[in-house]
């Protein structure tokens, strides 16, 4: 079990594995590793969602069990296959050499394929693993009430083999980019975070860590321009991973300040939709250029 | 609940605030919110709001009330309502004064003499595929009226049971060869067939009200409510955490009284199931003693079972011996994909006749010819 203090301890723990988060997020993260609750992680594409889980994982030591959803996975994806070829290989086998067919041993282990639900659940490591059920809300209905019962029993039953159980749960992080409403009792049973687009300080804090050859001052301009951008009611406005990419970029021209050139031709790595960067131009490049600088120093 | 601590009572006291404040609270989560509590101390104030926030709030557009909930609740200066709902209630599903009253009732009496089926729908060809979860609410009592031209009616007691036909679907090739050859290697089952008879059986009907039917629990109480009008040897349950017989109130002509009643009665809507325990209370009160003995049993459930699956299929096997037959709806099973990974489901589904899916219109039309069958 992983044995946590406090939030702040959370913090610091998280923070010492590059990951900065506010006290809303350190606090549900707290709360589901001390309640043993799945934590459901929303918010815009690039706040960092999946980034949790990952940090997690660096954190406590424990493997991280990725499922990646999408639309129509199933539970051979998703729990556990049968090896089909290999079954038949044996049977062909058995049949060759006469011997009698013994359906127990046709659906044992050995031919149990095992994806991340049923590793996460029937895990038999000393560090709990870490599951993350990455873009949830692309899975369907179907999927998400299977991956609610799992969640509430942490069992699996395998109707060949029998019911396998965690003995200690796995630390479980659940991500939505809200396409689509997560069911109600799915949201019941998990701890819940919004995670907002960071403020001024902490985008900048996150951008010394991950982005750490950007110099403090081009870096203050970048998350003040970025900040901006988040005001423009743009169709994707830029994540916290958009941010890093823009100062990587603009430090890698060489450039020393943002001004309008630098934002003019590095606009393509903070805003992806075409229609977002007529957008900011229309508004005037200008205009980024001002608000960063805004920031040039600590106030 | 738990004895009185400190948290308790404040996590009792906000719950209730935000009820106030429009938000959905269920008692679930002012349990978790309690735990939250004496996890992250109630010195902080930014403390118990974050706790409040992980474990109250579940949307982004709830942020704005909770805030300003919380934020005269902090500084003391909220009237904490009285206890208008009462601890352990949960809000219920119906919303009777919304809907238009007039689902025509023309079920006559000698219609009812006749133990014949007769399923008509409304050509609203589209609703009918519509599963429930999807449907609006103007939909849902559209639905709702389309219902009250299904008539159930058991199969006559001469009637022979059809074999249950298992389709596997989507599934590469190389499955059905291994199963094709384990299968030559075991010997087909077969069921017999039970004595003829011409009195139509009774119909037993257990429907599952646990917080993951939500979506469907108002249309297949509907559909119930509509059997029970429509034939005199229908009988109904709700099971949750604990079993209650409904078929009283459900026989009210009104389908929104009679729904009302139902679930006034029904005490532990959207909690969580025990489908072994709530079976067993039906085996052990009603169902064994002869309720269920040459009945056609319809469940209406989800399969998903916070109980011991082996008392699942314990139970499932005492009333197989019982039963004429045993149907399993279960709206899941629309999917494409479905597989009966739920624990319930795949402990109850070796007893169980016809496995069908009820989660449309048109399913529960089949659904209904499947039962008179
Ligand atoms: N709080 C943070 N501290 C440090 N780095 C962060 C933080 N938030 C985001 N990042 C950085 O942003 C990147 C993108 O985050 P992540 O992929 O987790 O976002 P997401 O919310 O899952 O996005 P999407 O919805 O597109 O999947 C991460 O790789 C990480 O480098
Ligand atoms: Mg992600």
């Amino acid at each position: 079990m992983i044995d946590v203090k406090d939030v702040g301890a959370v913090r610091d723990a998280l923070g010492a594995h590059d990951y900065l988060a506010d006290e809303g997020l350190a606090t549900a993260i707290f709360l589901a590793l001390k309640l043993n609750r799945p934590l459901l992680l929303e918010g815009e594409a690039g706040v960092g969602k999946t980034e949790v889980a990952k940090v997690l994982a660096r954190w406590t030591g424990g493997e991280l069990l990725r499922l990646q959803c999408y639309e129509g996975i199933d539970a051979a994806q998703a729990v556990y296959e049968w090896d089909y070829s290999r079954q038949l290989l044996h049977l062909r086998a058995a049949e060759a050499s006469g011997d009698a067919i013994d359906e127990d041993e046709l659906y044992s282990e050995r031919f149990l394929v095992r994806r991340p639900l049923l590793r996460a659940i029937a895990h038999d490591s000393q560090q709990v693993p870490v599951l993350l059920v990455d873009e949830v809300d692309r899975a369907d209905d179907e999927f998400e009430a299977f991956l609610l019962e799992v969640l509430s029993d942490f069992a699996i039953t395998v109707p060949e083999l029998g019911t396998f159980r965690a003995e200690s749960p796995p630390v479980v992080v659940v991500t939505s980019n809200r396409t689509r409403d997560v069911h109600n009792a799915l949201k019941r049973r998990c701890l819940y975070h919004w995670i907002d687009h960071p403020d001024f300080e902490r985008e900048l804090a996150i951008l010394r860590v991950r982005a750490p050859e950007v110099r403090e001052e081009l870096a203050r301009q970048v998350a003040g321009a970025a900040e901006a951008l988040r005001d423009l009611d743009l169709y994707k406005p830029p994540g916290v991973a958009e941010t890093i990419d823009w100062a990587h970029a603009v430090a890698a021209l060489g450039a020393a300040r943002l001004d309008a050139t630098t934002v003019d031709v590095t606009l393509g790595t903070v805003l992806k939709y075409r229609e977002d960067q007529e957008r900011a131009r229309a508004h005037g490049l200008d205009h980024l250029v001002d608000a960063a600088a805004a920031h040039d120093r600590a106030s | 609940m738990r004895p009185d601590s400190e948290a308790d009572r404040l996590a009792v006291t906000f719950a209730r605030v935000l009820r106030g404040a429009g938000l959905d609270v269920p008692v679930g989560s002012t349990i978790t919110f309690a735990d939250a509590l004496a996890a992250v101390g109630l010195e902080r104030r930014a403390g118990v709001y974050w706790a409040g926030r992980a474990t109250l709030v579940r949307s982004p557009e709830d942020r704005d009330a909770y805030d300003r909930a919380f934020a005269s609740f902090w500084e003391g200066i909220v009237e904490i309502p009285e206890r208008s709902v009462p601890a352990g209630s949960i809000s219920l599903a119906f919303d009777a004064d919304r809907d238009t009253p007039d689902a025509d009732e023309e079920a006559s009496d000698d219609e009812q003499a006749t133990p014949t089926v007769a399923v008509r729908w409304s050509p609203a060809e589209v609703l009918r595929h519509c599963d429930f979860a999807e449907l609006t609410h103007a939909e849902l009592v559209e639905a709702r009226r389309m219902m009250a031209d299904l008539k159930l009616a058991g199969p006559l007691r001469r009637s022979r049971r059809r074999q249950r036909t298992h389709r596997e679907r989507g599934r590469p090739d190389l499955r059905r060869t291994v199963r094709r050859t384990l299968r030559t290697a075991g010997e087909p089952i077969d069921r017999a067939f039970t004595a003829p008879s011409q009195r139509p059986r009774r119909i037993v009907l257990l429907c599952d009200v646990s917080g993951s039917m939500e979506p469907y629990a108002r249309a297949f109480l509907r559909f119930v409510q509509a059997a029970v009008v429509g034939h005199g040897r229908v009988e109904a349950f709700a099971m949750g955490t604990r079993l209650t017989r409904i078929t009283r109130e459900l026989s009210s002509r009104d389908p929104d009284a009679a729904l009302s009643a139902a679930s006034r009665r029904v005490l532990d809507w959207s909690g969580g199931t025990r489908l072994g325990e709530a079976l067993r209370a039906f085996n052990d009160q009603w169902g064994v003693r002869g309720m269920a003995r040459g009945a056609v049993v319809v469940i209406l459930s989800d399969g998903w079972d916070r109980g011991d699956p082996d008392v699942l299929a314990g139970e499932m096997a005492r009333l197989r011996r019982v039963a004429h037959r045993i149907v399993w709806v279960n709206p899941l099973k629309a999917t494409p994909e479905y597989a009966p990974l739920a624990r319930g489901m795949a402990a109850a589904l070796p007893y169980v006749d016809e496995f069908v899916t009820g989660h449309s219109m048109a399913a529960l039309g089949e659904l209904a010819e499947v039962i008179s069958k």
